[in-house]
């Protein structure tokens, strides 16, 4: 751990302290400026909802969080994104390191094809070398956070393609706390699925916060409003306003951001 | 009604006829192709053509040429598919945007379309005549060379189902992966390939039937032979080969067990056909 995060970690139970900080952020693609100097802070053990209208760079912002974009040629992103003080755009950065540090659970549940024990023993058994007996705990433990143990735990040998869609974006979220990760990375995670099925993904992150930091891209305005405390407002590439959910959904400092959470555009 | 939609009508009528037509006269040709193999090759059916060998002329059978037809379609099978499916994921997963891809998967076409008699002559000039000269002599026609011929078809139908297969993946598969900071050959070889395995297999069972019938490049590599052989390094029969042979013979008793030996290729290609279509129809219920 370096000196600035050693200090951020005593400074932890004092305030909140900021989990990753946004300096400076600038992202292109294929000529685009699709982020235009962001910068943020997203504090530890919160949950920080992005909202915009589509094409705002939000999804784009959060992909930068865990290098995901890297996998496509011609993205580019400059300036800084210190995770617990250490910048991850940094070609030094282990991606290894960052993406078992910052999971991410995306808009569509992709269960991989294999059982749903697989699912979630597979990654860990990439990142550490356990015995049998602690990988079955881990899973366990890991289907059990993601409120999914008791669906499953008699069908652990099954395709994990048979389960139902909100089963399956569990198995994703239990997949990804199965690394023990410090951030969550959430793209619309409930868009794909039923009302009751969000309504289950909500109450999970509800819970999860106490342990991770979570970070939600979100285009339901209501959802951001029910399980964030802060929001940040993006549009066109644009970090227009952030503050704490509750002052951004009742007295927005900005009028772009009035306009949007009162639906005239988006 | 007016005109307008009866226009549209008359166009979809149309349309439907043509389509009905198209589909009936391909049906009618397969049908037909099945009737002529069966009806000239039922008198040469029975318990001798599976349990007799061809050195045996008119009162012998096909024993030897299933057996060799078996063996030399499944080494090719062997030597084709894993080369196949790694070439296939290079270039899926690999070589996507690279243009040094683009020529490769360009190149694979051009073999796709390459005349078997080219890829037998090949494998005569680079693997059977140097192992006659080095044997000096006791190894020249093998079962081995006619496998590599059939190996070389086969290659590329199997490279391209596999590219195929791996590139309708979603996208979002391989981020999922890659966001637990898992390589890209983890990714590629335990979930991409797994994900893609019916589509795959379906291309190789289709690769095998696109080998079963060819003949031209194992005359010069198989060649063929009257007996009963296992060996791989020994002249081999094969259904094809023997066809070809008896069709050349004046006899008719003979030319039936010709039609009885195509009888029992179309038969088998239409069986892997069927069961490739199964593969795929299975795969996808178990994805969606």
């Amino acid at each position: 751990m370096t000196e600035l995060a050693a200090a951020l970690h005593t400074a932890d139970t004092l305030a909140p302290r900021n989990h990753i900080e946004v300096r400076g952020l600038d992202f292109h693609y294929h000529g685009h400026h699709a982020l235009k100097n962001i910068t943020l802070d997203i504090p530890a053990r919160q949950v920080t909802a992005i909202i915009g209208p589509s094409g705002c760079g939000k999804s784009t912002l959060l992909r930068v969080f865990n290098r995901i974009y890297a996998m496509h040629p011609g993205l580019r992103a400059s300036g800084q994104v210190l995770l617990d003080g250490e910048n991850i755009l940094d070609p030094r950065y282990s991606l290894n390191r960052l993406r078992s540090k910052v999971g991410m659970v995306f808009q569509k549940p992709v269960p991989f094809p294999m059982t749903i024990f697989e699912n979630v023993a597979w990654a860990i058994r990439h990142h550490e070398r356990l015995g049998r007996s602690d990988l079955e705990r881990r899973v366990e433990e890991a289907l059990r956070s993601a409120a999914l143990w008791d669906e499953v735990k008699d069908k652990l040998k099954g395709s994990a393609l048979g389960l139902s869609g909100g089963q399956q974006q569990r198995l994703c979220i239990a997949r990804c706390i199965a690394l023990r990760p410090e951030v969550l990375l959430l793209d619309e995670p409930t868009s794909a699925l039923d009302p009751i099925a969000t309504g289950r993904i909500e109450q999970l992150i509800e819970e999860l916060k106490s342990e991770f930091t979570i970070v939600i891209v979100t285009h339901n305005m209501q959802q951001a409003a029910r399980i964030s405390d802060r929001t940040a407002f993006m549009y066109l590439g644009e970090l227009i306003e952030v503050d704490a959910t509750e002052k951004i959904f009742t007295a927005p400092a900005r009028k772009q951001t009035e306009d949007y959470i009162t639906g005239r555009y988006g | 009604m007016n005109g307008l939609y009866r226009r549209r009508a008359l166009g979809n009528g149309a349309a439907i006829t043509f389509a009905a037509a198209s589909t009936a006269l391909g049906l009618g040709f397969l049908g037909w192709i099945l009737w002529t193999t069966l009806s000239r090759g039922i008198s040469a059916i029975g318990v001798p053509l599976f349990t007799r060998i061809s050195a045996h002329g008119e009162d012998g059978g096909l024993a030897n040429a299933i057996v060799g037809s078996g063996i030399i379609n499944f080494m090719a099978i062997l030597f084709a598919a894993p080369i196949g499916v790694m070439a296939g994921a290079w270039l899926a997963e690999y070589a996507a945007h690279s243009r040094l891809g683009a020529l490769i998967r360009f190149m694979n076409d051009i073999l796709l379309s390459a005349p078997s008699i080219v890829l037998g002559l090949f494998v005569y000039v680079v693997v059977v005549l140097p192992m006659t000269a080095w044997s000096n002599g006791a190894v020249s026609f093998s079962a081995f060379a006619g496998a590599l011929a059939l190996a070389l078809i086969a290659l590329p139908v199997i490279v391209r189902t596999t590219d195929e297969m791996l590139r309708l993946q979603p996208m979002t598969l391989r981020e999922a992966a890659l966001s637990l900071g898992v390589p890209q050959w983890k990714l590629t070889s335990q979930v991409l390939l797994r994900a893609a395995g019916s589509g795959i297999l379906t291309g190789i069972l289709l690769a095998l039937a696109r080998v079963a019938g060819e003949t031209a490049p194992l005359l010069f590599t198989a060649f063929g032979n009257n007996y009963m052989a296992f060996g791989p390094l020994e002249k081999m029969a094969s259904l094809p080969t023997i066809i070809y042979q008896y069709t050349n013979d004046p006899n008719p008793a003979m030319h039936a067990i010709a039609w009885a030996g195509a009888l029992m290729i179309t038969l088998f290609v239409l069986a892997l056909g069927l069961l490739a279509r199964w593969f795929l129809v299975r795969g996808h219920i178990r994805h969606d």
